[in-house]
């Protein structure tokens, strides 16, 4: 038999039928659906008298547009407003099962899949959102798609792809206390560039990713589109099952134990062959902050901002120049030295239960700094924001001063009423540091959620390993 | 879908890499559930000085002059050539209906990201992949020679200058004739329905878990 990595299994057992040159018609086990990309998909299938294939592999949330302040009266925005009715009414009209705003399960669509267990391993997954790269934690390939996309699976449950390449990140040995997922992820994106994964599945493996929780992984390979890749992945192991076990989507009984004994296949074979490796040494890995305006331009924290004059690339060095100019810092600036405006928690690389124990650990009996003018916490979905409430975590980030807000993507990506003003400087738990990414002229630092917390109680960022 | 044959167009420069789709089209425009409208809103915190939200009325806003979509020389453009990694970030096909609605029918870039590159097929837009040391050319003769414009040959896969230098470029087969036709990719694998359901009935026996 020839060996395959976990790309190539998941991959060949969801071949419909593929040509000689590799076009392969592939078949999607899930479809998660959300507010933003979905409208013009549901008019699409209703121009064309055209019904789902499957209704039962799909599942919508509204969570982008949502309001995270009291939301029992509606949404004040009414461009909002149409959009997240739009996504009930057509899910409605097609039968198709929705968390609606008022829902308890309602949350950031990548955290409610997993939560939920609408994601196990081994399936396809797919949503018209570029972060569905999350669930490849559960070794299942998951990948964001447009909008003509949401259309297709909805209508045939499968999709026209070639394969990607498939290249191993090995993160060997252990990080060192105090270094998170987000850390890791972001020193391999500073490695290997936004656009080092380009037209490639990434899987993460070594000793470093399987000491990781499901939330530290579901971290690391949320991040994985941005060095550019189609998708990330990781072996399913115990945590897994653990994790998945129990929840209301996953199988029960004695097609659970069918399940779990497929699912220990989910790992690629020890001779499998990729078209790339590249190696990290986890105890290298320094908590991570970004200074400009993409992923990939990180330094650790005891790091300074980087001198673009250094840069001999001069296409590279006028984009650094522009990130300076955009990020209002100079080169050689100390990262510890830059204060802070606002503090966001959220998203859905680190919104989940994990990430707020981790930021409400190093905020208990501290204060959030005065020259701060803001600091919120937005829990990634209803479940996890009772689960925390259940543990006492919003009594902590509350006394400390932070706000407790309702789930959903909220600063993120600042699409409601959540965001940066211009020229506000964000710590941010979030993906994406782009300009304008959380409001117009605002300036976002991406970091994990204990650099976070920290950095509110500090007012600038400080080394969480030193943190009492 | 617009088919994509042949093209010779008023070539726009936006010298930059990793241009992103929240640049390309700003997410308070992305409330709209229609697929079209989104051209004057296309590199809005670019193009404007002020803050733009949608309802406004853009023939009232300031420009910014320095952004290249203002330049009269470039008003028409119906291609745009660009840096590496162009439309990274979000899987939003707003950015390929911006682009669209703006009037651009083809990008020429060195690389562009995985799902911005697939959403244009979808639309009748083709993204062009050329060597970085012919990008530079044509960075340097767009921005030397006002009206400077480029002949664009799907089946030939060839860009071709005013100087009449002719590069070759790769395309994927299939998404290559779905452009040329102006096929609806749906209905092409509705063709094979039959596979679809074959497909389902095996892997409900063997997990059946995947479907409840
Ligand atoms: S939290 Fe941010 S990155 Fe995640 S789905 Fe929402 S907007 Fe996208």
């Amino acid at each position: 038999m020839i060996a395959k990595t976990l790309y190539d299994k998941v991959w060949d057992a969801h071949v419909v039928r593929s040509d000689p040159d590799g076009t392969t018609l592939l078949y999607i086990d899930r479809h998660l659906v959300h507010e933003v990309t979905s409208p013009q998909a549901f008019e699409g299938l209703r121009l064309a008298n055209r019904r789902p294939w499957r209704i039962d592999a799909a599942l919508a949330v509204a969570d982008h547009n949502v309001p995270t302040t009291d939301r029992s009266q509606g949404i004040d925005d009414p461009v909002s407003r149409i959009q997240v009715e739009a996504l009930d009414s057509n899910c409605q009209e097609y039968g198709i099962t929705v968390f609606d705003m008022h829902d308890l399960r309602q949350g950031i669509v990548h955290v409610i899949g997993p939560e939920q267990g609408a994601t196990l391993p081994g399936m396809t997954v797919v949503c018209g959102d570029s972060h569905t790269t999350t669930h490849g934690a559960f070794g299942a390939l998951a990948f964001g798609i447009g909008t003509s996309e949401v259309e297709h699976v909805l209508a045939t449950q499968c999709l026209i792809q070639k394969k990607s390449g498939n290249m191993r990140i090995m993160v060997d040995n252990q990080v060192g206390v105090g270094v998170t997922g987000k850390d890791i992820v972001l020193a391999v994106i500073g490695e290997i560039g936004m656009a080092g994964g380009t037209g490639h599945t990434l899987e993460f493996a070594g000793d470093a990713i399987r000491a990781l929780s499901m939330e530290g992984r579901m971290t690391v390979c949320n991040m994985s589109i941005e060095a550019g890749a189609r998708a990330g992945l990781i072996a399913v192991d115990d945590k897994t099952i653990d994790y998945v076990r129990g929840r209301p989507f996953a199988p029960k009984g004695r097609l659970w134990e069918q399940a779990v004994q497929a699912w220990q296949d989910l790992k690629s074979d020890d001779d499998a062959v990729f078209d790339r490796t590249v190696h990290f040494d986890a105890t290298t890995i320094k908590p991570q902050v970004t200074w400009g305006t993409s992923p990939e331009m990180v330094v650790p924290i005891d790091g300074r901002v980087p001198d673009p004059e250094k840069e001999d690339d001069a296409i590279k060095r006028e984009g650094m120049q522009r990130a300076l100019e955009y990020m209002g810092l100079q080169p050689g600036k100390a990262l510890e030295d830059i204060p802070l405006d606002k503090v966001f928690i959220g998203s859905c690389t680190n919104a989940r239960i994990e990430d707020l124990r981790a930021a409400a650990n190093v905020i208990r009996g501290h204060k959030v700094a005065a020259s701060l003018k803001q600091a919120m916490v937005v829990p990634g979905s209803g479940l996890v924001k009772q689960q925390a409430e259940s543990e006492g975590l919003d009594k902590i980030f509350r006394e400390a001063g932070f706000e407790w807000r309702e789930p959903g993507c909220s600063m993120c990506l600042a699409m409601n009423a959540d965001r940066l003003e211009s020229g506000e400087r964000c710590a941010s738990t979030s993906n994406r540091n782009f300009e304008g990414r959380q409001g117009q002229g605002g300036r976002t630092h991406l970091v994990s959620p204990a650099m976070a917390a920290a950095a509110a109680i500090a007012g600038h960022f400080v080394d969480v390993r030193e943190w009492d | 879908m617009q088919k994509f044959e042949k093209l010779t167009g008023l070539v726009v420069p936006i010298d930059r890499s990793n241009v992103d789709t929240d640049a390309i089209i700003p997410k308070q425009f992305l409330k709209s559930i229609h697929r079209t409208g989104f051209g004057p809103n296309l590199f809005d915190a670019w193009r404007y000085l002020d803050h733009g939200e949608p309802g406004m009325d853009n023939s009232k806003r300031p420009l910014n002059a320095d952004f290249v979509l203002n330049d009269e020389r470039y008003q028409g453009a119906q291609i745009l050539i660009a840096r590496t990694n162009f439309g990274c970030g979000s899987s939003r096909e707003h950015a390929v209906w911006a682009l669209q609605d703006y009037g651009i029918r083809a990008v020429v870039a060195p690389s562009f990201a995985d799902i911005f590159y697939n959403n244009c097929f979808k639309n009748g837009m083709l993204p062009v992949v050329l060597e970085e040391n012919d990008m530079d050319q044509l960075f340097k003769e767009a921005e030397a020679t006002p009206g400077y414009s480029l002949d664009v040959d799907l089946s030939a896969q060839t860009v071709m200058t005013p100087g009449d230098d002719v590069f070759r470029f790769n395309v994927d087969g299939f998404r290559k004739q779905c452009l040329l036709d102006g096929l609806d990719d749906i209905g092409l694998t509705l063709q094979h329905r039959q596979h679809i359901e074959a497909y389902e009935q095996r892997r409900r026996s063997e997990a059946p878990w995947l479907f409840r």
